[in-house]
């Protein structure tokens, strides 16, 4: 398959070229390494999921791509930029948004107020201004507040707008976390275990929502997930990392027959 | 605006009181809907604008005059509009049950032969889809909401708003054809046809003309003053007679808003944004919301909850008699309103309700102690009695002759006769038509001369005029021993019980009563919870020791209360067991409506009753369930039956 090909899935989505390419990412703690000379990339319009065991370098591999952590070697090539080195805000900026796999809130906020946190990046108006209910920040207040309010129905938590997100349950919480996320208009969606700790309906719920996001908003995601069935499900391709490297990539069916794929879920001795 | 404006004689359908509205009150909102966490609102020229864009529209695509159109979806400005809207063309508004499942919607769209469907979103569509060739004369489907829907083939299916473009487009040459069946329509025309839940067999569709429905408008509006400045809120199922008749009947008649809630979980709070003047709710909404209105008050701290019940003390003592208007004094007129201050005020706010004028329940008893708390605070709560067949109003309650046991004097235009099984017949101007397709359940239900036979067993209270419904007339059955059989009076002595949520009790040519019990889950939840008691799920909180133990306490209670009553003292409950699993309409064991259907309660449970007629201690059970989405599973359980002490009936005369 060429990398510059875009193609159509089953299921009528189109997915086009290579909008992130991770090059031979090393990354260290010391003397221990995390990521080792993992490359692989992710094209416009596609779910790529990264799965493999406990302690593989997922979440490491996500906070490399958002710029959390600086690889010791490798290249990330972004939307035609090459860097080594980002920051994460300059992530942000670019149009890379994310969730954590601890649900990473603001407790005592409202679920609208978190999802309008999100969408402060849009928000231009100086403080000064910010602090009147009147004129240029106003509007733009309104404006935005129109975008979370679409976010709002989009994930179905009307129910839920004005409450403290401490008091909801996780499930709703890691909707209003993908809200946040969204919030910002990303082009690129980056989900740390979105269905970690949740149960059948939950899940089906969330796999519904990414799916929606993927097609309706045409948002590009890389997620990583502990439920093979659900990745099998949703993802257009698999990456799947072991011990910090990488043991395969393709698609699902081809991963789900891959043997080096199998001895690391079984657990057999290499 | 608080007057009321009376439309005159020759405005006898919908469609022409939508017109006489829009000429007359124009600029008053009729429609709210709260979308995006905003309150949108539309006033009454500009529904009219919008019902009449849609109706060339339907035309546009092909809707016939005496068509059926089914329409399915939660409560919705939209929705509501496209009931007009087919009317306006001609065609019979079919409003169904959004939350039932394919299957069942199938009968009542291949009964009527809809040939249009006009549904709320994807959910609805993809339902209606599902059924494929089952519905030969399904031929279009009009959606409101978009969303999802991109990638459908649009073959047989529109949008809503696509519709209504399509008929402004061709307003100028659909106009003359719309007037001419817009001038078709009279009094006697077809209005709406409404499903009944079907508590026995098949649903029947009960065709309501609109001499039915605007005559049933009329009375009850005039009955308890509604006029053009109040408002509703538009919660429960369009395909039921109650939500047709205020949400469509009243609304159109008196010209006052019907507002739309923004989703079913939102429901609570937008009651309490818009603040409705006229508010009716299953008994069983006002039970829920009592409990949680206790559950909140044990959070509270010491001094409120003792500021809280002292004055609920006081409000219990004096509140309905202040709101029947009889004579209270005046240290206790002044320490009422001081607790409406404190307490009474601060409560009804929270629930919605402080400007709640007239308020009403039915379709269930109500436990007297809950009906007594809403009236005690303030809130005009009466009972009605009333039918699908007729247009609801049988019986409604007048101010200042309010009961619990009793569900009121017959409305104006109602004639009540009881015949000599004990069963009520009403005759009225909101008779319905006939049951379509079905002469012979027309005939047997409505005679030569108009009466209605209810299938519910009562009796004109000597003195006061009021009905009392004591229980469905097929149900009322005789003992072994000759003593009167009600189930339906002792389930709902159960169910007053805040942690019993459904109760059935059998007994019928039995020597003695058993019932199955339902707990609640909010409830025993709750308390389970105060007392650490953990569960895992439903199954294993209903088999909990201590839960069981507290239900055989209210069964006792019950069986005291019962053993009061001369007549109906062998209806004491000897045993008894908790069931494991909710009963529920998904799986046909309940209408829509949430009322239980005993025939299938009785097959599907019929080890279990054998069991609670043996001298079993335990038995064991494997159900098959139906999840929402269509699928099935089972569950199994290892149900316990307790033994309950009766009171003994002679030792009692004695």
């Amino acid at each position: 398959m060429n990398k510059m090909d875009s193609y159509i899935t089953e299921d009528g989505r189109t997915i086009g070229a290579a909008v992130m390419e991770v090059k031979n990412i090393t990354l260290k703690f010391g003397g221990v390494t995390a990521i080792k000379d993992i490359s692989f990339d992710i094209r416009r319009g596609e779910i790529r999921a990264i799965i493999g065991p406990n302690g593989a370098g997922k979440t490491s591999m996500l906070n490399v791509i958002n710029g959390f952590y600086h690889p010791q070697e490798g290249q990330i090539n972004y939307q035609g930029q090459t860097r080594s080195k980002m920051k994460p805000y300059e992530a942000a900026v670019s149009g890379i948004s994310r969730t954590f796999q601890n649900v990473a809130l603001f407790a005592g906020m409202s679920t609208l107020d978190n999802i309008m946190a999100g969408r402060q990046l849009k928000m231009h108006k100086n403080f000064l201004w910010q602090m009147l209910r009147f004129g240029p920040a106003m509007d733009e207040e309104i404006e935005n507040r129109k975008f979370c309010e679409n976010i709002i129905d989009f994930l179905e938590i009307q129910a839920i707008r004005k409450t403290p997100v401490g008091q909801l349950p996780y499930g709703l919480q890691k909707r209003v976390e993908l809200g946040r996320a969204l919030a910002a208009e990303p082009s690129l969606l980056l989900l740390d275990e979105p269905m970690a700790g949740m149960n059948v309906e939950e899940k089906e719920d969330m796999s519904r929502f990414i799916l929606d996001v993927n097609d309706q908003l045409g948002t590009t995601i890389a997620l990583i997930e502990h439920d093979m069935g659900v990745v099998m499900d949703i993802a257009d391709r698999v990456v799947v990392m072991d011990y910090g490297r990488k043991i395969a990539d393709g698609y699902p069916a081809d991963v789900q027959a891959n043997q080096a794929v199998i001895d690391a879920y079984l657990g057999v001795a290499s | 605006m608080t007057a009321s404006h009376a439309p005159s004689g020759e405005l006898n359908t919908i469609p022409g009181l939508l017109a006489h509205n829009a000429a007359t009150i124009g600029d008053q909102p009729a429609s709210r809907e709260k979308e995006f966490g905003i309150w949108q609102s539309w006033t009454w020229s500009e529904v009219a604008e919008q019902v009449n864009a849609l109706s060339l529209g339907l035309l546009d695509i092909g809707l016939n005059a005496g068509d059926h159109v089914a329409i399915i979806g939660s409560n919705r400005p939209r929705l509501y509009w496209a009931i007009v809207a087919a009317q306006n063309v001609g065609a019979v508004p079919v409003p169904l049950y959004s939350d039932a499942v394919a299957a069942e919607m199938a009968y009542a769209l291949d009964h009527c032969s809809a040939r249009f469907a006009i549904v709320e979103n994807q959910e609805q569509v993809d339902k209606v889809l599902e059924l494929g060739d089952q519905l030969k004369n399904l031929e279009k489907v009009v959606y409101v909401d978009p969303r999802g829907m991109r990638k459908y083939d649009h073959g047989k299916l529109h949008a809503y708003s696509d519709v209504q473009q399509k008929g402004r487009a061709a307003a100028d040459t659909l106009a003359p054809e719309l007037q001419k069946r817009l001038s078709a329509l009279d009094y006697d025309s077809t209005c709406v046809m409404l499903y009944t839940s079907g508590t026995t067999g098949n649903p029947k569709g009960v065709v309501l003309s609109n001499r039915n429905i605007i005559e049933s408008a009329k009375s009850s509006s005039a009955f308890d003053n509604l006029v053009t400045g109040d408002s509703v809120l538009a919660y429960l199922p369009m395909a039921w007679v109650g939500d047709f008749i205020f949400s469509v009947g009243q609304s159109y008649w008196t010209g006052f808003c019907v507002s739309c809630p923004e989703s079913a979980d939102t429901m609570q709070s937008d009651l309490r944004e818009i603040g409705p003047s006229y508010f009716f709710a299953p008994p069983r909404y006002f039970e829920t919301l009592l409990t949680r209105v206790m559950i909140r008050m044990e959070d509270a701290g010491k001094r409120q909850l003792k500021m809280f019940h002292y004055f609920m003390d006081h409000a219990r003592k004096v509140g309905p008699a202040l709101l029947d208007g009889k004579s209270v004094g005046i240290i206790d007129r002044l320490k009422y309103a001081l607790g409406r201050v404190l307490v009474y005020g601060p409560l009804l706010n929270t629930i919605g309700m402080s400007r709640v004028r007239v308020g009403y329940t039915a379709g269930e008893a109500i436990g007297p102690e809950i009906f007594e708390f809403y009236r005690s605070i303030g809130i005009n709560l009466k009972q009605l009695y009333g039918q699908t067949e007729a247009s609801v109003f049988i019986t409604l309650q007048p101010d200042g002759e309010v009961r619990a046991d009793t569900v009121g004097v017959p409305g104006p235009g109602v004639e009540i006769k009881i015949d000599d099984n004990g069963e009520v017949h009403y005759r009225s101007p909101g008779v319905f038509v006939e049951y379509y397709k079905n002469p012979e359940s027309t005939a047997s239900t409505k005679d030569r001369d108009g009466w209605v036979a209810t299938g519910d067993a009562g009796f004109i209270e000597d003195g006061t005029g009021h009905l009392r419904i004591i229980d469905r007339a097929k149900d009322v059955g005789k003992m072994a021993n000759g003593a009167m059989f009600a189930p339906k009076y002792v389930e709902n002595k159960l169910k007053f019980y805040p942690n019993i949520l459904e109760a059935v009790v059998f007994g019928a040519g039995t020597d003695m009563c058993t019932a199955f019990i339902n707990i609640d889950l909010t409830a025993v939840g709750n308390w389970a919870e105060r007392n650490n008691i953990g569960y895992g799920s439903y199954q294993e909180l209903a088999g909990h020791p201590q839960v069981l133990e507290t239900i055989l306490h209210h069964v006792e209670d019950v069986n005291k209360s019962v053993a009061q009553d001369a007549m109906l003292s062998g209806c004491q409950i000897h045993r008894f067991l908790v069931l494991h699993k909710e009963l529920d309409a998904d799986d046909g064991e309940m209408t829509r409506t949430r009322k239980v259907r005993r025939n299938v309660v009785d097959k599907r449970y019929a080890d279990l009753v054998k069991a609670l007629y043996s001298s079993a201690k335990e038995v064991f059970i494997d159900t098959e369930v139906t999840y929402e989405d269509g699928h099935k599973g089972s569950i199994s359980a290892t149900l316990k039956i307790l033994d309950a002490a009766v009171v003994a009936q002679k030792a009692k005369a004695a």
